[in-house]
């Protein structure tokens, strides 16, 4: 890694050493003035003077230096003599450079341009040179305006580009990054395989873009290759009107076709595009390429409609829930107009499933209405941050990534709290002061970071510091305090970090006015358990802490896998089952009223529900167990039957039976009954007791 | 593993400056301070991009591309060439000999990664 040394110091040492190297070098070039080498070497030093000198800030040095090289160079092309005069006049500009470098305020402005002028004398009329261009080309240039454009680009590569190390994929990606991009291969000029230079690039490409960005941003992608390339980049322009041109005019307008050809074609029908590839007019790709065009003009065309005519409209989030609800409603329905029509006649049949299809995608769309990115729940973090960065006297700095990430609005809103509790607790216990972190070695500004990604139908959100991380051995004498573990007892990374989450557990030695009191860990705990999602813990000593918040897309409607005990049907969620695998009866009577399976070698504790249920009468002759995993933990559920798939509309329990543990709501089925649904982090817990219990006994 | 990348300069800062930025962006490097000992490394280490400065002492830019290009290992090897406004004609010299792209100096570090990115992916 390069040493954290400051780059403008270097280039101050390396001038001052630059600028007495050029000194010696004048004072030989005076005693041997037809010397090119020292003339080379002269140059050399004012060229690097100038090139690095505007790149560390001396402005006024580089453009000083600039006309000092001028000269030189014209000695160089021979056109200016290595004279007596111009040495002179260099040592001097010399002198000016020095005071440039290290007291640019205090240079002598007259005294600069005196000795500039010199130069220009010495040069002859009109040798005065140019001052040079400011140079950032790219960041002077202005900001596009927020418009869509549509732009035509055919593009061919040189065949050679490959062999001068270019990459015509990195560009194509380079103009993909840039807004909704078509690309059309252009084969036609791929020779026979004898004849082809595996290392040459023979394909071209027809590329329709649609993007905000200026032509600017899209010539700077070609900016290398452009001399060498086939290269047309036209904006199309964008109307408004829904009425894209015809793919004739089209290829008309290209040059791909003659006007004349496309009149011809279209006395006969249908489609154009296939008359005139078949009529060898002109060639599929080409009508490939052309009608993408077609379809990036509709596509800007529509979205400049509905962009002029106010895209949002804001609603009461009632009525959200309402639409939601009554979705719901609508998936209990069809799934009961399912049963029915199995049973029916085809026609029937046939409309149920067009429901059935509608309703899907009413749900899919309810939910994403009710979608909102994280990034609002994220920037109300910052304040909590900065108050109490200065509250600890930390310093911290929070970033973000993922913020465009969508949550249900619930889920967001009853993260809130919990999130708020992670922070300050990362903020008091993880990171320390900064005269700890220096003594660690590590900046003084430690780093908060919240992240947000999709992970199927999950969403993990991590805070994570660079703090000193959970000390492991704290934790699990506090946990051995408090009876949460036994002396001795082995556990993993995950069951000791679970601990922090139970009730009435805190290491902190001091209660702060912020965290310490064993409040809130358990709070964040239930919070994150009631939205269904779980909590992970990942720590290093010395390197920070991540933790892991795993959270469903939304609340309302569930993947479920539907099971049977009995006449009573049970829903367990599908996110939490690993697979399905049959136990017999003489499995289950060897099993010897120990209940742990074999699994591919894995021993897997399993829960009869049979037994927890107090389901009356006798189990089948072969059982199914459905495993189901939460974090490294997986158990078996022993149930009579499994049915299948079924979309859960979660209802909540009434109040009565809201503490009932083991479940986490009910649903209600096709034929009106209702199934509870399995709270599978509960089910997880109690057979993880049951072991241990069994172990200690 | 990171991709590697040779910066050629006489210059130290100018050296450091874009190592520093490369290696911030993740990238490894190594260094020469001309030509000469550019084609000396490479001899023994194959890096993934070349960014090399035009004016060196010993060997200049434009023939470090030139024997570059001629070694197998190094055909397809994007090189980057680092030139100032009054060389415009280098640009199309660099270019002939082998050059993929330039950078004009004076240069940012943002203007660095955005060719590297370029270039290499």
């Amino acid at each position: 890694m390069a040493t954290a040394v400051n780059p403008a110091d270097v280039f101050r040492q390396e001038a001052a050493e630059l600028l007495a190297t050029l000194e010696t070098t004048l004072l030989d070039l005076e005693a041997s003035p037809e010397d090119s080498a020292l003339v080379d070497q002269a140059f050399r030093s004012l060229h690097t003077l100038k090139g690095s000198g505007a790149m560390f800030g001396w402005e006024a040095l580089a453009d000083f230096t600039h006309h000092v090289e001028s000269a030189f160079q014209k000695v160089r092309d021979g056109v200016l003599k290595a004279s007596h005069d111009l040495i002179s006049l260099t040592l001097a500009s010399l002198d000016q450079m020095r005071v440039l470098l290290e007291q640019p305020e205090q240079a002598d402005r007259v005294r600069g341009e005196a000795l500039l002028a010199g130069f220009a004398d010495l040069a002859g009329p009109g040798g005065h040179s140019a001052k040079p261009a400011g140079g950032h080309g790219k960041a002077d240039r202005a900001a596009p305006p927020d418009e869509t454009r549509v732009f035509r680009i055919r593009w061919r590569p040189a065949r050679d580009m490959m062999a001068f190390g270019g990459n015509p994929l990195l560009l194509l990606g380079e103009l993909r990054d840039l807004g909704a991009c078509t690309l059309t291969p252009l084969a036609d000029r791929v020779p026979a395989l004898e004849e082809l230079d595996p290392a040459g690039c023979y394909l071209g490409w027809d590329i329709m873009l649609t993007t905000t960005k200026s032509r600017s941003a899209i010539d700077d992608v070609f900016i290398f290759v452009a001399s060498d390339s086939e290269l047309a980049i036209d904006e199309i322009p964008v109307e408004e009107a829904e009425s894209p041109p015809r793919l004739g005019e089209i290829l008309v307008k290209r040059g791909d076709i003659a006007p004349g050809g496309v009149e011809e074609e279209l006395g006969h029908q249908p489609r154009l595009g296939a008359l005139l590839v078949q009529s060898g007019k002109v060639s599929g790709d080409r009508v490939a390429s052309a009608l993408s065009e077609q379809k990036h003009l509709r596509e800007a065309a529509k979205a400049k409609e509905s962009s002029s005519a106010g895209n949002t409209i804001r609603v009461p989030a009632e009525r959200l829930d309402n639409l939601m609800d009554q979705v719901g409603e609508l998936v209990i329905a069809q799934a009961r107009l399912m049963q029915v029509a199995g049973e029916g006649g085809a026609l029937l049949k046939s409309i149920a499933e067009d429901i059935e299809r509608l309703a899907g995608e009413l749900r899919d769309t309810t939910m994403s209405v009710r979608m909102l990115p994280i990034g609002t729940l994220f920037s109300r973090f910052r304040r909590v941050v900065h108050d109490l960065s200065r509250e600890l006297g930390k310093s911290v700095n929070l970033t973000m990534s993922g913020e465009e990430t969508e949550l249900d609005k619930t889920v967001i809103e009853s993260l809130n709290d919990p999130m708020i509790h992670l922070i300050r607790n990362a903020m008091d216990h993880g990171l320390s002061t900064p005269e700890e972190r220096r003594t660690q070695k590590k900046p003084e500004t430690g780093t908060l970071h919240l992240s947000a990604v999709h992970s199927g139908a999950s969403v993990l959100i991590t805070i994570r510091d660079d703090g000193k991380g959970l000390d492991r051995a704290r934790i699990r004498a506090k946990a051995e305090e408090k009876g949460m573990l036994q002396p001795g007892q082995e556990v993993t990374d995950t069951e000791l970090f679970g601990c922090i989450f139970l009730p009435g557990f805190s290491t902190a030695a001091e209660v702060t006015s912020l965290s310490g009191r064993g409040v809130g860990m358990d709070v964040v705990k239930r919070a994150i358990d009631n939205l269904r999602g779980s909590i992970e813990v990942g720590s290093e000593p010395g390197q920070g802490t991540a933790i892991t918040l795993k959270l469903p897309l939304t609340l309302a409607i569930i993947d479920g896998l539907l099971v049977k005990m009995a006449d009573e049907r049970y829903i367990v969620p599908l996110s939490a089952v690993e697979e399905c695998v049959e136990l017999t009866r003489k499995d289950d009577n060897r099993s010897d009223g120990r209940s742990f399976l074999n699994i591919r070698g894995e021993i897997v504790a399993f829960v009869r529900l049979r037994r927890l249920f107090e389901v009356a009468g006798e189990a089948p002759e072969i059982q199914k167990v459905v495993i189901v995993g939460l974090g490294e933990s997986r158990i078996g559920l022993v149930v009579d039957q499994v049915l299948g798939q079924h979309q859960t509309v979660i209802k909540s329990l009434s109040r009565l039976h809201d503490d009932q543990e083991g479940f986490s709501g009910a649903t209600i089925l096709g034929d009106g009954s209702v199934a509870l649904i399995l709270d599978v982090p509960h089910l997880v817990k109690f057979a993880r007791e049951r072991e241990t219990a069994q172990r200690a006994a | 593993m990171a991709k590697k990348i040779l910066s050629v300069d006489d210059s130290a800062s100018v050296r450091q400056m874009v190592t520093f930025a490369l290696e911030t962006a993740g990238y490894a490097t190594v260094q020469a301070s001309d030509g000469k000992e550019a084609l000396a490394l490479l001899k023994t280490t194959p890096v993934d991009m070349i960014v090399t400065d035009l004016n060196m002492p010993n060997l200049n830019g434009i023939e470090l591309i030139k024997q570059v290009r001629a070694l197998p290992a190094f055909k397809f090897v994007p090189i980057v060439l680092l030139t100032t406004e009054s060389e415009d004609s280098k640009k199309a010299e660099g270019k002939a000999a082998g050059a993929t792209g330039w950078i004009v100096k004076p240069f940012n570090q943002d203007q660095l990664l955005a060719v590297v990115k370029k270039l290499l992916g």
